[in-house]
């Protein structure tokens, strides 16, 4: 390997490594907070990806029906355990917004509106499908064990998985560069797009940043991952607040689906993969640190980057096996007797 | 529940898939049902019964399927041999995985899973000497005496005889010395700790059976596809057999045959009208199945089963006139236990600094202190529960400083705790047996071949003789959990006396006990007492206390500030500060 390549793979692994990086943050923030472990944030990463590249070609996406029937279907939900307290604010929250958003899709869609445009668009169609999610199969679960959550989180990405492959087919498609642009350092290429993801993932992580420190939100989400019971004695609502980082979660994964989407053909399932390497960093940081998880989640991208190269064939298999040294770690550290329930 | 069904459902494996009429089609979804029900069952000891959650049982199919391809179409090695080695592939597999992820907390096991089938699954698909992903095919069949076993009705029978032996086997090892075990692992796993129970063994036995049964279903699974490539052993099909534990009833054994015969027939019922319905074809079966096991969760937690039987209890005769358990033979000490400059810090925080004292055999002990003196904390060092900084502990003369929480069980601890850990799911009996652990030898494999029963029928008598020493022999029977509070400690004294002790330690026995139960109680423990067993007692219930023990130490800020006889006790102005705050 001359050095040419070693800093191609290096740019590349940082590349991906940024993504996996904002997906493990939304995954130590969702667990932190509501305890569920959201398997699903990769089918977020696919939807996000082909509505984008589905805006771009002019064609209303179909992921429109998705973002209704889920709207509609948390709505009934809600409803049903709620009986008819805050109905109007849930029914602005499930229904007014996506036909909203399904209104001024249909109306720019057509008219080419440029990737700004679209970028916003297919965020604005995938990011609420995680708080419906929250509403639809969580949200009855709150007090469930962490391994029942998984498990149903595991249900969810099937059903979300299937519907993925009913709407956008079993094809794969490409989301336009947010830029053309090639920069040279030295006789390095860096792809302006490159740029583009390693820019919008360190804004959205300085965000994250203000938002849970400086804001009184974010100090509430905070106080719920630390004490679920302790928040809601000081008049925190934690369903409001799985709600919030539903949303968080939801943001950012659509945002991390719209910024993979140019870098490489994107299939209904191919946010899963995705996402599970999301995992492994945010396993790696014990689903609680978040610079170990961002740490960890740049080694993954180098490991895979690598290893593509090396042994191409062979690279999910390593990448998956990074994990199990951190595990092995894990477990010594974690040598006490404790009832799990 | 006894065997008993077993032999005619046998018979009806060798006589139903031949009832004229019956279309081979149905046969053939049986056949996967069986197989599947193998894995499930597995499923439910590892998932539903010990607690582990595992997305990954497919790629165990995986190994067991695997091996017996290559052995049968590389190396000729007939089918039959290829049975133990899918077996032992799988089981290796599960004990080298387990090595690394069974100690992990539960949902990063759950994790782990997911993460090492999805590398299985490629690495399946990407090996030369696997076939990648076209897989291995032209696998031969089964032979039985010259006899090709390609006609699926055969096969019927050959899975339904697996799935009896399996769900016989399984209720075997459930019903055994270390099926308890198993069964103590969700939320009681710190009780059976206390019993002697090997917790790291327990749950590595219950993975290595779960990828046995899944070794097994891979083996039948090939000789009977005659082809295998990575698709069934994938993530996918992993938590599908989950899906069919958690619908059936995760908890119990019939609840696998019940979830696999659901999912499997809903499966082929909507591959079929699915595309017809959607007008285009693709596995949009999952759909239904995401939705279903969400829905299943929120309604339905513990699964189908236990909504189709009313749980009857079948309370079974013990034979109460087994020959008694061996007693400890125990180390002539003047000293039960010897504790000195005993020391524990947490961080910068030291809740025991200093404590020292002694326990003769025959003396009742208690350990006094206002609350945060460190009375729970020594106790956890006493039993292994926390093991001390400094200090050293002496247990019939010998050195036990610093040992596991079985390990000092098997010297001769036995304990009750404070909050009560009794094992849910299970009898006041079983619960008192599973006390009797280290008096058993039975090894799994024993018990599955049911040579433990004249074992199990001495454990069952000893815990039936405490439970009767105890004043509780009429309640064995019941759930244990269904018992009042002040009986289920009661229980937790029976069980720890099943250990056949040398030193009884209780965490506020008296703790929600009525009057005339405190009184039974404590004629209880004098008994015990006067019978040589050395007995240490926490407890608030100052009455209580001071009524029963023959010594007391006191406690305040992790250091011992009084001892002696109860009425010297009364009297002494340190103890009288600690607990009123001195005389102003």
């Amino acid at each position: 390997m001359d050095q040419s390549i070693f800093l191609i793979l290096l740019q590349d692994g940082v590349v991906n490594g940024a993504i996996y990086a904002l997906l493990a943050l939304c995954l130590v923030m969702v667990f932190a907070v509501t305890r569920v472990i959201l398997i699903p944030q990769g089918e977020l990463v696919s939807f996000a990806a082909l509505t984008y590249a589905t805006l771009d070609t002019g064609h209303v996406p179909a992921s429109l029906y998705l973002l209704g029937g889920l709207g509609g279907a948390a709505f009934l939900r809600a409803a049903w355990a709620k009986r008819g307290t805050a109905l109007l604010w849930l029914a602005v929250e499930t229904l007014v917004l996506p036909a909203g958003i399904a209104g001024v899709t249909v109306w720019l869609a057509p008219q080419k509106p440029g990737v700004a445009v679209e970028v916003l668009l297919a965020l604005a169609i995938t990011a609420p499908l995680a708080p419906y999610l929250y509403r639809l199969a969580f949200q009855p679960l709150a007090n469930a064990s962490v391994l029942v959550l998984l498990v149903a989180s595991v249900g969810a990405h099937l059903a979300l998985g299937g519907l993925g492959l009913l709407i956008f087919g079993p094809e794969g498609s490409r989301g336009p560069g947010f830029s053309t642009a090639m920069l040279s350092l030295g006789d390095q290429v860096v792809p302006g797009q490159s740029l583009w993801i390693l820019g919008l993932t360190l804004t959205a992580m300085a965000g994250l940043y203000l938002f849970f420190e400086f804001t009184l939100l974010g100090t509430a989400l905070r106080a719920v991952a630390v004490n679920r019971l302790g928040a809601r004695l000081v008049g925190i609502r934690t369903e409001q607040a799985g709600l919030i980082a539903f949303t968080l979660a939801g943001i950012l994964g659509a945002l991390s689906g719209v910024l993979v989407a140019p870098l490489t053909t994107i299939y209904y399932d191919s946010g899963f993969l995705i996402g599970l390497k999301g995992f492994v960093a945010a396993i790696v940081g014990g689903l609680a640190s978040y610079p170990l998880a961002v740490l960890a989640a740049l080694v993954v991208g180098l490991v895979e980057s690598f290893s593509a190269f090396w042994a191409s064939a062979f690279k999910e298999v390593i990448v998956f096996t990074v994990i199990i040294p951190v595990l092995l770690w894990r477990s010594w550290r974690h040598q006490d007797l404790e009832d799990e329930e | 529940m006894t065997l008993r069904w077993a032999i005619p459902a046998l018979a009806l494996c060798v006589v139903l898939p031949w009832l004229p009429g019956l279309p081979l089609f149905w046969v053939t979804l049986a056949n996967l049902i069986g197989i599947s029900a193998i894995v499930v069952t597995g499923l439910v000891v590892l998932t539903g019964i010990g607690g582990m959650t595992s997305f990954a049982q497919a790629s165990f199919l995986g190994f067991g399927a695997y091996t017996t391809a290559i052995l049968s179409t590389r190396y000729g090695l007939n089918p039959w041999l290829g049975l133990p080695a899918a077996m032992a592939a799988a089981g290796l597999a599960a004990a080298a995985i387990g090595a690394i992820t069974l100690r992990l907390k539960a949902h990063y096991l759950a994790l782990g899973t997911i993460a090492w089938s999805v590398s299985l699954f490629f690495l399946f698909g990407n090996l030369d000497i696997l076939g990648r992903n076209d897989g291995i095919s032209a696998i031969p069949p089964l032979t039985i005496a010259g006899f090709r076993l390609v006609d699926v009705r055969l096969s019927a029978t050959l899975i339904g005889v697996s799935v009896v032996g399996v769900i016989a086997a399984t209720h075997n090892l459930l019903d055994s010395r270390w099926g308890r075990a198993i069964r103590a692992l969700r939320g009681g796993a710190m009780a059976a700790a206390s019993c002697g129970v090997d917790i790291a063994r327990a749950r590595m036995l219950a993975f290595v059976y779960a990828a046995l049964l899944a070794g097994l279903a891979g083996w039948l699974f090939a000789h009977l596809q005659r082809a295998v490539n990575p698709t069934p052993f994938g993530l996918y099909a992993g938590i599908q057999y989950l899906l069919m534990a958690v619908v059936g009833g995760a908890a119990y054994l019939p609840g696998a045959l019940l979830g696999s015969a659901l999912v499997v027939i809903v499966n082929d019922r909507l591959q079929d009208w699915l595309p017809k319905l959607l007008g285009t074809s693709g596995n949009f079966e999952i759909i239904a199945f995401g939705l279903l096991l969400v829905l299943v969760l929120q309604v339905a937690p513990e699964g189908l089963w236990p909504h189709i039987t009313r749980r009857r209890r079948h309370t079974h005769p013990r034979p109460i006139a087994a020959m008694a358990l061996p007693k400890r033979v125990a180390a002539q000490a003047n000293r039960a236990f010897e504790v000195a400059n005993l020391r524990r810090n947490f961080g910068g925080l030291v809740a025991v600094a200093d404590l020292s004292f002694t326990l003769a055999p025959g003396e009742l002990l208690a350990l006094i202190g206002p609350n945060g003196a460190g009375k729970s904390t020594s106790f956890n060092l006493l039993t292994g529960v926390t093991r001390p900084s400094a200090g050293t502990v002496h247990l019939m003369g010998r050195d036990v400083t610093g040992l596991s929480a079985p390990a000092m069980a098997e010297g001769g601890v036995a304990r009750s705790f404070q909050h009560v850990k009794l094992v849910a799911g299970m009898s006041v009996i079983e619960n008192v047996a599973l006390g009797a652990h280290l008096r058993g030898h039975a090894s799994p494999l024993r018990s599955i071949l049911r040579l433990d029963r004249a074992e199990e029928a001495r454990q069952f008598a000893e815990a039936a003789t405490q439970l009767a020493h105890v004043g509780l022999g009429d309640l064995a029977d019941r759930p244990a959990t269904s018992l009042a509070l002040g009986q289920q400690r009661i229980v937790e004294i029976a069980r720890a006396l099943a250990a056949d002790p040398a030193v009884l330690l209780l965490d506020e026995p008296a703790a929600g006990l009525r009057h005339a139960e405190k009184q039974v109680l404590a004629a209880l423990l004098r008994r015990l007492a006067a019978s040589g067993m050395a007995i240490l007692l926490v407890e608030h219930d100052m009455d209580f206390v001071m009524n029963l023990a023959d010594r007391l130490v006191v406690m305040d800020f992790g250091t011992v500030i009084a001892e002696g006889p109860p009425e010297q006790i009364r009297q002494n102005p340190a103890v009288i500060e600690a607990y009123l705050g001195g005389v102003a």
